[in-house]
């Protein structure tokens, strides 16, 4: 730890990763000192000369056709600079190749209530506020959508033409093994139905651009974005500007969790004004615009089928989910995916079967949120198997024990894993919490439950398919003794600059001052593909490994000369070159860049990391895949008060499976920050919509878009965490490191609901969980009913035509075995674009058929 | 518009704004203080907390014309010369600011709690905090730098546990055996 200056001494740390002693400890994060003074600039603490001021009009009804858009009193008034509406910006983008289905402002037709319709910029943002109401829209109302059923009852007319069918924008059938000889082989069958809610990131910082035109017709945005490279892109295509005149610089993220991850309208709306005045262009929403805004957790309908023998052996699974997409596709098919893919990793499934499908419906647009599209079939699963444990007479950790996946296995659905640390993080969690003398022996009212999860270290594969890196670092050093450290991931909390500057410092064994970071910059930094799909530690870790190591071998060689020592017996630590065997022969940092640069000249290096390649080739494969993945286990204790339903949390204890903890300080709070993030989804939060009465048009409208009234647990709520971590080095991770920002999330709401049956006997089978859920169930059971609270019908859907994958244990290749039979039927491709396809592309020298032709085969 | 002369920090600045502007739009907007943050402007998230004659203050709701001659204090003037406050120093060691966007108003809301009462107990803490969210850390790690902060202003000799910093030992302990 960095000595504070009148505050916390120093903790030793276990500094044993490069010889300059960064990695395992657990130092003030490098951008620390900034955010403890306020010296952090958000983006919306950026303020230009000449600054304009932009606010955007937002459709007021839930699905309608825009009649007029009136300007002309607003145009009138004080202040008022200029208007765009969607004729302006009529190329439509989206963050998938594969749904391209939004516009900067709505084109003809608006979709949900808080739909972009027009913009105005003045001088002040008063003046833009008084102009953005006076502006007049005038609609015509369409039939609106409110749920799944609805959505599948309601083919017409549809949200998007390009919808497998009516308005369900995705409909998927997979079998991975044969799934009946599965279920024959059992010896008990559970099935139950499952209801997650939707929920939302709730960042603190509400979203806020800034766009300032510059000579040579070129643009700079900065904006608060996790993904500034694809930003970059969005922006690029529908401002019909070459790329290299457009930089993205993505401001340090006041919170992202997932909700800053998709290109927006109003970053392209304000880069499109500030070209339009001239002048910069700022945007900052408001926080019920952030709700509109949403991409947060999709809500999904749930029925999972598990066959078991009678000691706990699993046999086959069967599992339908249905997503209530909201209003655009944004990150959705690969969503509707990861509502099945990860559902084998944790437990060896023989065979597995996945339907899903994704309904348009007229609300804000659900994407990734933390754990994307995975803790709600996670909460299917953890509480289904704490109702096998019990039907059959199993401890709930012994029953996930015997059925343990192995590290370096390749899944039933083709995922090859990494280390697997999760029989490690339950005996944590089981001996800390004391679960086998505790478990079923609580005083009423008290309970403890057991769950586990597992997350994605990095998708396999980027967005748009392409041969480069997706993560790169370059390094420069200077003749003062500094290095400069560029790269294109964007800090948004999660301490990726901490990692960044961590693995550089301890390879060049410099200190943390010594670095200068340059991040999330399009027109300075090698591209990282951004903060998504917790890739960042394990991917840039890479990049960074590799420029660190380049650069020292090149000083070392420099520096091997002239001290006339071999190469390989340089050391790099406390700024200094120098030989192993002999401490005193060597040279300070800077002599020793000064020697390097006199030889080679200028100094810098660059290093890049690509995923290694999947086995799965059948559609639908390229979501899933990841280097590796990290594990988690939890045991929560609740207090249940009978009278209320009202439920506590009264201590967590969480063990995670973080490989190699580089800033332990930072896992941990990425640990607790999950933790707090799933009892919040599993006690409270919900995007809840309502629909207005039918004199008011039966307009869908959110219930709660106020940081108030959409609940979230504040300090007062929060129990007691014990955390654990537990490493095990990966060699997939950058020093054996695998991630820690989504995984330990997926087994709190699960853990919730198995504890609230222990302690009371209820079990609600739905997230958030009500108080008046478990009251439901109580009194159910006092009536001798089943206490069983939760959905008691799924979507009646049509999965359609059902690709057939054999395993690797049926001598599999990955393929689908009926790819013939399933284009007939369908029309569609059956299998992802292949590694051969891009050869072929990167052969024809090809830019277009690489970004273009094969995106759209991508996780499709 | 209005002109009026506010005491922030310790330093007297005279200011023309809009008469209804809040003491958030001003700090942020006229006197070049963006630390202090805004996450809903409604008074719902504790964000903009500011102190006013030393209380803590939604700076959100209250208009800068309100606050004339009165002592307003933000995160911007909690370090003396260039050493953190150990609210400051604390919370950096500790990762209780992750994205930070929070941490100035919960800083002004644990520095007026430190004021009043020099050694809180956790349970006062949280009363005193109860109205600022934090989306990132949990709220641990902010409970705990508001006690070490506590500590080393009363002058003791503090030092996070090790649990903080790497987690529990998953090793049984001698209690277990």
């Amino acid at each position: 730890m960095q000595p504070a200056s009148g505050g916390a001494p120093a903790v030793t740390g276990a500094g044993d990763g490069g010889a300059g002693g960064w990695i395992g400890r657990p130092f003030r994060r490098v951008d620390g000192h900034a955010k403890v003074t306020g010296e952090t600039r958000f983006a919306d603490d950026l303020a230009l000369p000449r600054q304009a001021f932009l606010k955007l009009v937002r459709s007021t009804v839930p699905h309608g056709r825009i009649r007029s858009i009136d300007t002309a009193r607003a145009a009138a008034l004080p202040g008022v600079l200029g208007f765009l509406t969607g004729r302006d910006l009529p190329t439509p983008f989206g963050i998938l190749p594969v749904s391209q289905d939004e516009h900067a402002l709505a084109l003809e037709v608006v979709r949900h209530v808080g739909d972009p319709v027009a913009a105005v910029a003045a001088t002040s943002e008063d003046a833009a506020q008084a102009a953005a109401l006076a502006v007049e829209v005038d609609y015509e109302p369409l039939p609106t959508i409110a749920t799944v059923e609805e959505a599948i009852a309601t083919p017409e007319p549809q949200l998007h033409p390009y919808a497998d069918r009516g308005n369900l924008h995705k409909v998927l059938s997979m079998e991975f093994g044969d799934v009946e000889a599965g279920f024959a082989a059992a010896e008990r069958i559970f099935e139950d139905l499952f209801f997650y809610d939707g929920n939302t990131h709730l960042p603190l910082e509400q979203h806020a651009t800034v766009a300032a035109p510059e000579d040579g017709g070129r643009l700079t945005v900065w904006s608060s974005t996790q993904t500034p490279h694809y930003l970059h892109r969005a922006l690029t295509k529908v401002l019909g500007l070459p790329a290299a005149r457009i930089r993205v610089v993505a401001s340090p993220n006041g919170g992202g969790f997932g909700g800053k991850s998709d290109p927006f309208g109003h970053e392209i709306v304000c880069a499109a004004m500030a070209l339009r005045l001239g002048r910069p262009v700022k945007i900052s929403l408001t926080r019920e615009e952030v709700f509109a805004c949403h991409r947060g957790r999709h809500p999904v309908a749930m029925r999972l089928r598990t066959g078991v023998r009678s000691d706990g052996t699993l046999t086959a699974q069967t599992l339908q989910t249905a997503l209530d997409g909201g209003a655009y596709g944004s990150y959705g098919v690969a969503s509707t995916y990861y509502t099945g893919a990860l559902q084998t990793v944790t437990y060896r499934l023989p065979s597995y079967r996945f339907e899903s499908v994704r309904a348009f419906t007229n609300k804000p647009a659900c994407g990734p949120k933390r754990g994307h599209g995975t803790p709600q079939p996670r909460f299917a699963w953890e509480v289904q198997l704490d109702k096998i444990a019990v039907e059959l007479g199993l401890d709930p950790a012994e029953l996930r024990r015997r059925n343990l996946e192995q590290p370096g296995a390749v899944t039933a659905n083709w995922l090859k894993l990494g280390t697997v640390g999760l029989g490690r993080c339950i005996d944590a969690v089981v001996r800390g919490s004391d679960f086998q003398r505790r478990w079923g022996r609580l005083p009423p009212g008290r309970g403890l439950g057991l769950a586990c999860g597992s997350y994605l270290c990095g998708a396999g594969l980027p967005i748009y398919w392409n041969h480069m890196p997706q993560s790169g670092v370059t390094l420069h050093a200077d003749r003062g003794g500094g290095v400069a450290v560029f790269c294109g991931a964007a800090e948004i909390g999660q301490g990726s600059d901490s990692v960044l500057a961590a693995v550089v410092a301890d390879l060049l064994g410099l200190e943390l001052a010594d670095l200068r970071l340059c991040v999330a910059d399009t027109a300075f930094t090698p591209v990282d593909l951004g903060s998504y799909s917790s890739r960042v530690t394990l991917m840039m870790g890479h990049a960074a490994r590799e420029a660190a190591e380049r650069l020292r071998s090149r000083i070392a060689e420099a520096v091997a000369q002239q001290l006339g020592v071999p190469a390989e017996r340089l050391t790099f630590a406390e700024r200094r070159v120098f030989d192993a065997a002999d401490l005193a022969r060597g040279l300070g940092w800077e002599e020793a860049v000064i020697a390097t640069e006199a030889r080679f000249g200028t100094l810098s290096s660059s290093g890049s990391y690509t995923p290694p390649r999947s086995p799965g080739r059948y559609r639908g494969a390229g979501v899933g895949p990841s280097p590796t993945y990290s594990y988690s286990a939890a045991v929560v204790e609740v207090e249940v008060d009978r009278e209320t339903g009202v439920w506590q949390p009264l201590h967590v204890w969480i063990a995670h499976d973080i490989g190699r903890a580089i800033n332990p300080a930072l896992v941990m709070g990425q640990v607790e920050g999950s933790v707090y993030m799933g009892l919040g989804e599993a006690m409270m939060e919900e995007s809840a919509f309502r629909r207005l009465p039918r004199s008011r048009s039966r307009a869908l409208v959110h219930k709660f878009p106020s940081l108030l009234e959409y609940k979230s647990p504040t300090c007062a709520e929060m129990p007691p965490v014990t955390t654990y971590l537990i490493e095990e080095p990966d060699p997939a991770g950058p020093f054996g490191a695998k991630e820690v920002g989504q995984g330990p999330l997926l087994p709190i709401p699960p853990a919730c609901a198995n504890a609230i049956f222990d302690a009371v006997g209820v079990r609600v089978d739905q997230v958030p969980i009500h108080p008046h859920l478990v009251l439901k169930g109580l009194e159910a059971a006092a009536k001798g009913q089943p206490a069983r609270v939760g959905p008691t019908r799924f979507p009646e859907v049509d999965f359609g035509f059902t690709l057939k994958v054999p395993t690797p244990w049926q001598g599999g290749d990955g393929k689908a075995s009926n790819d013939a039979e399933f284009e007939r039927a369908t029309g569609r491709r059956a299998e992802r674009g292949t590694m051969a396809e891009r050869e072929q592309a990167l052969r024809a020298g090809s830019v277009e058929a690489l970004t273009t032709k094969l995106e759209g085969t991508r996780g499709d | 518009m209005r002109t009026a002369t506010l005491r922030v920090n310790g330093e007297p600045r005279t200011v023309a704004f809009p008469a209804h502007h809040t003491l958030l739009e001003v700090l942020r907007e006229e006197l070049g203080l963006p630390g202090t943050k805004h996450g809903c402007e409604l008074g719902e998230c504790g964000t903009c907390t500011v102190l006013v004659d030393g209380r803590p203050v939604l700076s959100c709701l209250v208009l800068a014309a309100e606050v004339e001659g009165q002592a307003i204090a933000t995160v911007e003037g909690l370090a003396s010369g260039g050493d953190l406050h150990p609210l400051q120093a604390c919370f950096a060691d500790l990762g209780a600011a992750q994205c930070g966007y929070c941490t100035p108003g919960i800083l002004m809301a644990a520095r007026a709690l430190l004021a009043e009462n020099a050694a809180p107990t956790r349970d006062e803490i949280r009363a005193a905090l109860a109205g600022n969210l934090c989306r990132c850390t949990g709220y641990w790690k902010i409970l705990e730098a508001v006690e070490g902060a506590a500590a080393l202003l009363r002058g003791e000799a503090w030092r996070p546990r090790p649990e903080t910093l790497f987690g529990a030992s998953v090793e049984p302990s001698e209690a277990d055996e």
